[in-house]
């Protein structure tokens, strides 16, 4: 069990679930994966099925249209997988938060394990933060 | 006991699944350096099958019973084919006449796993790669016969690997001589295709139908589906090198060969974008079934 619970931490594969965000955190999602900073060193890919992946990587405020759509996404993801909130719209809902359209903030609908706030977060944020996601499977989520 | 032994363990399974692997590493680190990336290191492709191995396995609601089975299917043809053709290179006298039929039918296997696998998954982008897979079946299928067949000609017509190794031993390697020459270039293409890389990587186009086929598969059957791709991996280029290449077949010279085999396929991979399904078949249906056509004229000439 060790082993692939090791084997876990070394190879995440992310699937990209954007609810509304305004394409920044996006954009800084892939700066992640360019020559400067290239996650493939810690066999991390973005991955096109959700039935592949790891993590699930959110981005935006979502509105009331994206919930459930979003909580299929979720349900579609084999377990055991992270639930990444990236940017600080999927956080805290930043400034759209008293806005009409917009539902709960993230983690009263998913259990959410790591955040990573900033608008949008710097690729330095983002790989920090997906070191805590791997701190918190070593620790046997 | 013994064929246990080279089907599970070396010319087999265990051996071919390593190589594999490692070739998929040194694809994906080649492409990374191309890139000016740094790339995973060497045991990534082992982690992320062993990661696979403690995930959930989903299966789709009224998927029939061959979504499960087809991964096995799959494994099953790869790995015999990789043992078979082993054993032949180690001991050419114990390959059997007609052999080379065989292959060919057990080498279509895994597309077929495939196609039956993504056909049971009830997935609309599945069932778009099924059909991609198909018709892509249907692109190479024709001019690798025809490569084969160029290579069976110039060994006086025995459909036989032994005999094919040993032809090559008296009279050297096939790549040599025009026909041969020619027929190593169709394979070079057919091989891709087969593999599902660069080109050819139509069936499973990660962009635009994500991961096609394999779109509902995850956990166990889908790790044997990576096995599956890694086996033939390691198995396609070394029948090229059986075929075209064989005069000498000693360890040094084959890992270079092997070497050379990949590295040629990866950098046709990195330099050049996908193909649409359409441009894949009339590529295959007129350049390389013509260059088969004319290696197997040229071969009944004896050049």
């Amino acid at each position: 069990m060790d082993i692939i619970k090791k084997a876990f931490t070394k190879s995440i594969w992310v699937f990209h679930l954007s609810v509304g965000s305004c394409n920044n955190c996006d954009i800084e999602i892939l700066d992640c994966f360019t020559p400067r900073f290239d996650l493939e060193r810690f066999g991390i890919q973005l991955i096109g099925s959700a039935r592949h992946a790891d993590a699930l990587l959110i981005t935006g405020a979502m509105n009331k249209k994206s919930v459930p759509r979003m909580k299929k996404v979720y349900e579609q993801v084999p377990k055991p997988c992270v639930v990444v909130a990236c940017g600080t719209c999927a956080c805290s809902q930043h400034m759209f938060r008293f806005s009409y359209n917009v539902a709960e903030p993230l983690d009263k609908i998913l259990p959410v394990d790591v955040y990573i706030p900033g608008c949008p977060p710097k690729p330095e944020a983002i790989i920090a933060g997906i070191v805590k996601a791997m701190d918190k499977i070593k620790k046997g989520k | 006991m013994k064929y246990i032994f080279y089907y599970l363990i070396f010319p087999g399974f265990l051996f071919s699944a390593v190589i594999g692997l490692l070739a998929g590493w040194i694809d994906r680190k080649v492409t990374a350096r191309l890139q000016w990336r740094i790339g995973p290191p060497w045991h990534q492709n082992f982690t992320d099958i062993i990661k696979l191995l403690g995930k959930e396995t989903i299966i789709p609601e009224g998927a029939r019973f061959t979504f499960l089975f087809s991964p096995y299917l799959g494994l099953i043809s790869a790995v015999l084919v990789t043992t078979y053709l082993g054993r032949s290179m180690i001991s050419p006298l114990e390959s059997f006449s007609g052999d080379l039929i065989v292959f060919f039918y057990l080498l279509a296997i895994p597309a077929l796993a495939l196609i039956i696998g993504a056909s049971a998954s009830r997935n609309p982008l599945a069932s778009v790669g099924a059909s991609r897979e198909m018709k892509l079946v249907l692109a190479y299928e024709l001019p690798f016969i025809l490569a084969i067949v160029a290579v069976i000609i110039r060994s006086n017509g025995v459909i036989q690997l032994g005999q094919i190794i040993r032809q090559q031993l008296f009279f050297g390697s096939n790549i040599f001589s025009f026909s041969g020459f020619l027929g190593f270039l169709v394979a070079l293409f057919c091989i891709q295709a087969k593999l599902g890389i660069g080109l050819f990587d139509i069936a499973e186009a990660d962009q635009e139908i994500m991961c096609g086929t394999l779109i509902e598969y995850s956990g166990l059957p889908l790790a044997i589906f990576k096995l599956t791709k890694a086996i033939m991996f390691y198995t396609l280029p070394l029948f090229i090198i059986v075929l075209f290449l064989g005069r000498d077949l000693t360890p040094v010279f084959l890992i270079a060969k092997y070497l050379m085999l990949l590295g040629i396929v990866i950098l046709i991979k990195n330099t050049n974008p996908r193909l649409r399904i359409d441009q894949a078949l009339k590529f295959f249906w007129r350049v390389p079934t013509l260059l088969g056509v004319i290696a197997v004229i040229l071969a009944l000439f004896g050049l």
